[in-house]
């Protein structure tokens, strides 16, 4: 008999129940609760007479509809507000922690969840949302649900699943300079398509994978959903147990060593079969930049916007041409001269203390160019926010005429103020670059910290190994 | 209780474009609503109208576009929707069934579905149908060729009856099928292994106690 893969260990240790036909009754060890998808199922709960069974697993953060500007007045929007009231209401009707807008511990979900030690390895973690497969960085099985799956989750703390395929995504070798975590994700999406991991759970492995921070392998599995899985992971080594250790909720004394012994087995036995396996070679991987309204259209910096006569079928060339349209772009044009006119650094997949810092290192000494309307840079939380501070990054990103906000998700979606107006183009390090996602007619280029920090400063994409 | 599916005997409108975001089938701007009803006003916004689309703002007082396909004369009263690839991708907003099914699609035929789209789908009353790409190639050149296209689904049967009188098979996990078939809560069956939810608690707070507050 083979070996097991990280996701079959990881799902036997939360089986509750089967069925006959294999679905599966599996526990969930911790939720997330956001304020944009939990209203209906709290409401659901109440109507149906329910209460939460296990509040300690919970925790809630308002983070989509926050503003980044001054919070001292609330929220100027009274829709936004109602929705961040009603998530404070329902959490202090049902006891569960919250870290309020005033709270130096609030931010992104993504973002605080393994900052304060609230996601660990070996967990089931959810969230009404669909980058929670960011979590999966720790060795845990994270994946994003719905509002009726988030009240289902209060009410019983389990899931009714059907085990995933296993897709495992080998990359090997050395980055090069100034090529990240978000270069390698956006290359997998490249390489096998946004729905190419549609009905898998990922682990990504490889020796580039093993060489990348924790904060590198969130944002790698952050963007595990863009290429169509639930569920992205890595395998438990030192890097996730250093990194876990000392955080508030993490354990401590005795239950530390034996959550440490568990942790140390959780990855996939050197003899486990995936159903199915990528190999990229890191060497090969050049800074990306996407040209279109999906995260599949994505090409190198040194690259062009393609032709869709050179499409690979009917359907996808009406995807480049309607891509085209929207984007404004001609085929050929060179990555390198396209403009930009806002610059977006924030999000679940790069707003956390290192994305902060490669993009200040590019920014100091530097100015934005005139034709930058707006570069704003957004602290994935609070304690991001104040360790950036503490280390003048702040100073240097005002400096070079950046805005520093407030934490919250901000510009990837534009649930607050902070959008894009019809037609204008944004060099973003959030996730999607989907029509009208960061305002309505707006465009979106996804790139790395360093390749927004260069583009705002150039005034157009520009390889920052050459910056 | 959730609305059940049984049945359906519906006019079709092919949307013929590939991944197709939740964010396109309803917009960030509505997701503000506390409130699970009242979306399908909004489903498509930014591809139905012209204007630009806020919360409150009065159907009656917007500017349809007339170039997009559920404006067309001939696709009013629609319930089943003809899409392409990875239907459904990106945020786990339910919010994009709401909208769907209060506009009034009860059924989504693709050769591929997003997985939470999918899933989120059968908790609101709504069948996605995966046939074959090519299949599904065909039922779009049948519908745009044919005005008053309307294809019969029985989910109990597992088929999709083309006018002419083709019968299509189509997949379904079992344990899905029979909840929509009947329209059934799924907290309700779960409160049902009460005794094992908690037997599995006494066990994992002994091998891994750190994992209980």
């Amino acid at each position: 008999m083979s070996g097991q893969t990280l996701f079959q260990k990881l799902w036997d240790a939360h089986v509750v129940h089967v069925e006959p036909d294999g679905t599966t009754l599996l526990y969930i060890d911790r939720h997330l609760v956001h304020e944009v998808t939990s209203p209906q199922a709290f409401e659901g709960l109440k109507l149906a007479g329910r209460t939460p069974r296990r509040t300690d697993a919970a925790i809630a953060v308002p983070d989509h509809n926050v503003p980044t500007t001054d919070r001292s007045q609330g929220i100027a929007d009274p829709v936004s507000r109602l929705q961040v009231e009603t998530l404070d209401a329902n959490c202090a009707e049902f006891g569960i922690t919250e870290f309020k807008m005033d709270d130096i511990r609030q931010g992104i979900v993504h973002v605080i969840g393994p900052e304060e030690g609230l996601t660990l390895p070996g967990m089931t973690v959810v969230c009404g949302d669909s980058h929670t497969s960011t979590h999966g960085a720790f060795g845990a099985l994270a994946f994003g649900i719905g509002t009726s799956e988030v009240e289902h989750v209060l009410a019983t703390q389990c899931l009714w699943q059907k085990p995933s395929k296993t897709l495992l995504v080998k990359v090997e070798g050395t980055l090069g300079r100034g090529v990240t975590a978000k270069d390698i994700a956006l290359a997998i999406i490249g390489e096998i398509g946004t729905a190419g991991g549609t009905g898998y759970a990922i682990e990504f492995g490889g020796s580039a994978i093993r060489a990348l921070t924790m904060e590198g392998r969130m944002t790698l599995c952050n963007m595990a959903i863009e290429a169509g899985a639930r569920a992205g992971m890595v395998a438990v080594d030192a890097t996730t147990i250093d990194y876990v250790k000392g955080r508030p909720y993490a354990p401590q004394g005795e239950a530390w060593d034996k959550a440490v012994a568990w942790w140390n087995t959780l990855h996939s036995d050197a003899d486990a079969q995936f159903d199915r396996v990528v190999e990229l070679d890191a060497t090969k991987i050049e800074p990306q930049v996407t040209w279109g309204t999906s995260p599949e259209m994505v090409t190198t910096v040194s690259g062009r916007v393609p032709n869709p006569t050179d499409a690979p079928n009917e359907v996808k060339a009406n995807d480049w041409l309607r891509a085209l349209d929207y984007m404004g772009l001609a085929a050929g044009t060179p990555i390198a001269e396209i403009p930009v006119d806002k610059v977006f650094i924030g999000s679940c997949t790069n707003s956390r203390i290192e994305d902060l810092r490669e993009a200040a290192a590019v920014a100091k000494d530097r100015k934005i160019a005139s034709g930058v309307k707006l570069a704003l840079v957004v602290p994935g939380s609070g304690l991001v926010k104040r360790q950036a501070e503490q280390e003048g990054l702040d100073k240097v990103f005002i400096e070079a005429g950046f805005e520093w906000r407030e934490p919250g998700c901000s510009m990837c979606l534009a649930m607050n103020a902070d959008r894009l107006e019809p037609g204008e183009r944004c060099a973003s390090t959030s996730n999607r670059n989907f029509e009208g996602r960061q305002g309505q007619g707006g465009r979106t280029h996804l790139v790395s910290p360093a390749m927004a920090a260069a583009a705002a400063c150039a005034g157009h994409f520009v390889d920052v190994r050459h910056f | 209780m959730m609305r059940a599916f049984t049945t359906l005997d519906g006019l079709v409108a092919p949307l013929d474009r590939a991944n197709v975001d939740t964010d396109a089938i309803i917009p960030k701007q509505f997701l503000k609503s506390i409130k699970r009803a009242g979306f399908g006003p909004n489903l498509f916004d930014e591809w139905r109208y012209l204007d630009h689309g806020e919360p409150g703002m009065d159907p009656a007082t917007r500017q349809p576009n007339p170039d997009f396909v559920l404006n067309f004369p001939r696709y009013q009263g629609t319930s089943v929707l003809l899409a392409r690839d990875n239907f459904g991708c990106g945020s786990s907003r339910e919010h994009a069934p709401w909208a769907l099914e209060d506009y009034g699609i009860r059924a989504v035929i693709a050769p591929s579905f997003a997985d939470i789209f999918y899933n989120n789908c059968f908790k609101n009353g709504i069948l996605p149908i995966v046939l074959d790409a090519v299949v599904v190639d065909r039922l779009f050149q049948e519908c745009e060729a044919s005005e008053g296209y309307r294809l019969g689904i029985d989910l109990d049967k597992q088929t999709v009856t083309t006018p002419g009188g083709e019968i299509l098979k189509f997949e379904v996990d079992g344990g899905r099928k029979h909840r929509l078939l009947n329209g059934l809560d799924d907290i309700g069956l779960t409160l049902l292994q009460g005794d094992k939810i908690k037997a599995y608690e006494e066990r994992r707070k002994q091998e891994a106690p750190w994992l209980f507050a």
